[in-house]
């Protein structure tokens, strides 16, 4: 039904427009923007992996990347995506920047929309941070993961994976597992498989499990064998050490033994079932190496790769 | 002074137990001379001039037993001249100021300067707080007797909490010996740790760190078993929970202490934070609406005795930020009567419950004669239009800083006058 939905949606772009200014999260987004980008990202996938990869879509728009926090995937796979929509991109290079003078947030945002930029595409540690940017500058603002609050255009090139591997998303089950309670990976995620119709399994032990999570429709797990079983998906998150501020777990290898992904527990799974994982990676805390790197069953490249097609999609419906 | 004659009002002081429809006499010292429906036109002498108050309120004058002040150190937020015209605006005549300033008050060469800033700069009585320990350390407590010789009403780390158990009862002992008055900010630190807004749906959804009702629950439970044995003058500052009112109620069958709640926790929930509005952003925090149910019925039946505006003035500055570094506090002196009518209006809280929990029941708890309309009393009060609409909006707040959890809201009930001494000090 999604794929129709996708079809439909590519039949009639000229037809459809989003239904926000700013792409903040996936809570705001209606299934009809979010099939929209899906299918709009689809269209970049094939771009993507031809020879000459650059169009003039967003050319004489210029777009900065304002990260506050480090980033090797999100914010080259944002710069690229600029880059091959024909934008001038800028990226923000925090530490020799004002803010380490002690700048706050909404003066750096006044400074940057004096220069008019056309998007902003901000990645920072407190949550509500891209919301408080967008009340403030002129241009459209993409949130590339603020706090633990949500990380959307993960969440959708997760979906697109999802969609390319197993042709839809509607019925799948699929278990989230990890560190849930810091996790914008996480709650994206669940707003957007459980709006595209799949059954969602949290997994996690209950110190980083966030409190009331059972009231966004998803089932709750802290037994990993349980949450596993049936599941089509396998999405480990990153066990997020320097966040920890206290103990909430004993040693990494009792995590290992109890919550990483390993063959045993993945053949509770479905067989044909499929590794996904944000990154980076802690191998052998969350998940085994060689299951990482297993071709037939790690999609995690694929999710690398398809970023670059969510996000030019969303530059450009977002910068229009 | 001349003399003033008040008719045709609708009088409540609950500290009399005076709920009656008649006039008010203030004397030429400024004192009270005669309240109450025996003072009417009849009875007055034909020359004088008189205000009809048609059936407009006269409660006594409001006691603010939360309100941070910015002397000294943070004048920048609030000095006493703002402070008091701020708290005039709202019919409050007397507040508590804790002791949370720079340098903090926390010896007795402090309470001198304090002393007399509130009383060159401001209009109202000003009954300041010390801390409990030296420099809100939570380690060395401070001199209770000394302090309290000096004018010290109260001792608080306002919004720190005592985290230290055997200290804790010691301070209770040493509160007991010179009868001091311990007011406990109960939220235990570690299960509070970096949290900024209540643990549950709405957090996990807005990604911030919660702070959860245990937290506060751990340190009125340890402080109320500790009181069992260490007897004193014991006051929790403000609570925000429906646990904490269960405990409260069943430990004051057999226990004498009192406690407060924060008129922003019986009026907003955790909702109304909405999409990270940081001037919601509360210690202790909003929480639901069923907790905020609850501590409407524990004013009801008692188990709260006052209701405190827990006005905490920053500058906008320290607000515009995001959630996890913004300032904690709302400024809310000026609209704590106004807000606390809503109980009255929607019909959750009697009249006489809400004066009660904002003048009598303060001033009992800390000894002092305010908040009353005694006869031959200083003549503190406050005439409000109940009914009379308004919207709240910053740019008409007086406090010097507007960080009001209210902003546009609408209210029905207004101060219209109030009186220190007897002497007309805000007219709307």
């Amino acid at each position: 039904m999604v794929i129709e939905l996708i079809l439909m949606a590519t039949k009639s772009n000229k037809a459809i427009k989003i239904s926000q200014k700013h792409l903040l999260g996936i809570q705001d987004l209606s299934i009809t923007d979010v099939n929209f980008i899906l299918s709009e990202a689809k269209q970049f996938i094939n771009l993507n992996r031809s020879k000459n990869k650059k169009l003039d879509t967003l050319r004489g728009k210029t777009q900065i990347n304002l990260f506050f926090e480090p980033s090797t995937r999100t914010q080259s796979s944002f710069e690229l995506a600029g880059k091959r929509l024909g934008a001038d991109v800028m990226s923000m290079n925090i530490v020799n920047s004002a803010i380490k003078k002690g700048e706050t947030l909404i003066d750096t945002a006044m400074t940057l929309n004096a220069m008019h930029p056309d998007l902003i595409v901000i990645r920072h540690q407190d949550s509500g941070a891209c919301n408080l940017l967008s009340q403030k500058v002129n241009c459209t603002v993409i949130n590339a993961g603020d706090g633990r609050r949500e990380h959307p255009t993960q969440a959708l090139l997760d979906a697109l994976t999802i969609i390319e591997k197993k042709g839809k998303i509607q019925g799948l089950k699929i278990a989230i597992c990890g560190d849930i309670l810091h996790s914008r990976v996480a709650r994206s995620n669940i707003y957007l498989l459980t709006m595209l119709g799949a059954d969602v399994n949290i997994v996690a032990p209950t110190n980083l499990m966030p409190k009331d999570l059972e009231k966004f429709g998803i089932n709750k797990f802290s037994d990993m064998k349980k949450g596993l079983y049936d599941c089509d998906i396998v999405m480990m998150l990153r066990l997020q050490n320097e966040r920890m501020n206290s103990s909430f777990l004993a040693s990494n290898r009792e995590y290992y033994e109890y919550y990483g992904l390993t063959p045993d527990k993945l053949d509770i799974a479905k067989d044909d079932a499929l590794i996904m994982h944000p990154g980076p990676m802690n191998r052998g805390i969350e998940i085994d190496t060689n299951l990482a790197d297993d071709i037939n069953k790690s999609v995690i490249q694929e999710q690398v790769e398809l970023g670059v097609a969510v996000r030019m999609a969303c530059l450009k419906i977002f910068c229009n | 002074m001349k003399k003033k004659y008040f008719l045709n009002a609708n009088i409540i002081d609950p500290k009399n137990s005076l709920e009656e429809f008649g006039g008010l006499i203030i004397s030429e010292e400024g004192k009270i001379e005669a309240i109450g429906k025996k003072v009417n036109e009849n009875n007055i002498p034909s020359r004088e001039k008189y205000i009809d108050l048609k059936g407009n309120y006269i409660f006594p004058g409001i006691v603010d037993m939360r309100v941070f002040v910015g002397e000294p150190g943070y004048e920048y937020k609030e000095n006493f001249r703002t402070l008091s015209n701020a708290a005039l605006s709202g019919g409050v005549t007397s507040v508590v100021t804790m002791p949370n300033t720079n340098p903090i008050i926390d010896n007795v060469s402090m309470v001198d300067f304090l002393k007399r800033r509130g009383r060159d700069k401001s209009k109202i009585n000003i009954f300041p707080t010390a801390s409990l320990t030296k420099n809100l350390e939570g380690t060395n407590m401070t001199e209770f007797g000394l302090l309290q010789k000096k004018g010290i009403i109260a001792f608080t780390d306002g919004s720190k909490t005592i985290q230290n158990t055997r200290l804790m009862s010691r301070i209770m002992n040493s509160a007991y010996d010179l009868n001091a008055l311990i007011i406990q900010h109960a939220e235990d630190s570690d299960l509070a740790d970096k949290g900024m807004m209540n643990d549950g749906i709405i957090s996990t959804k807005l990604g911030l760190q919660g702070i959860p009702d245990v937290a506060e629950r751990i340190i009125i439970e340890r402080d109320l078993s500790l009181l069992e044995e260490h007897k004193c003058r014991y006051h929790i500052s403000q609570i925000s929970s429906a646990k904490s009112v269960k405990i409260i109620k069943d430990k004051k069958n057999f226990l004498k202490f009192t406690c407060g709640v924060s008129i922003n926790n019986l009026s907003l929930n955790e909702n109304d934070i909405g999409e990270f509005r940081t001037f919601l952003k509360l210690s202790p925090p909003l929480r639901t609406e069923e907790d905020r149910n609850v501590l409407v019925d524990g004013l009801k039946d008692e188990t709260i005795d006052v209701i405190v505006s827990d006005h905490k003035p920053e500058d906008e500055e320290q607000k515009r930020l995001t959630f996890a570094k913004a300032a904690t506090g709302s400024s809310g002196v000026e609209t704590l009567l106004s807000l606390s009518l809503e109980l009255f209006h929607n019909e959750s809280l009697k009249l006489n419950t809400i004066i009660k929990a904002l003048t009598s029941n303060p001033a009992k708890i800390l000894k002092i004669d305010k908040g009353n309309l005694s006869i031959g009393n200083n003549a503190d009060f406050c005439i409000v239009d109940i009914n009379k609409p308004w919207v709240v909006k910053k740019e008409n707040l007086l406090s010097k800083s507007k960080n009001t959890s209210i902003e546009n809201k609408k209210l029905q009930g207004k101060v219209t006058n109030t009186f220190v001494k007897g002497e007309e000090l805000y007219k709307i």
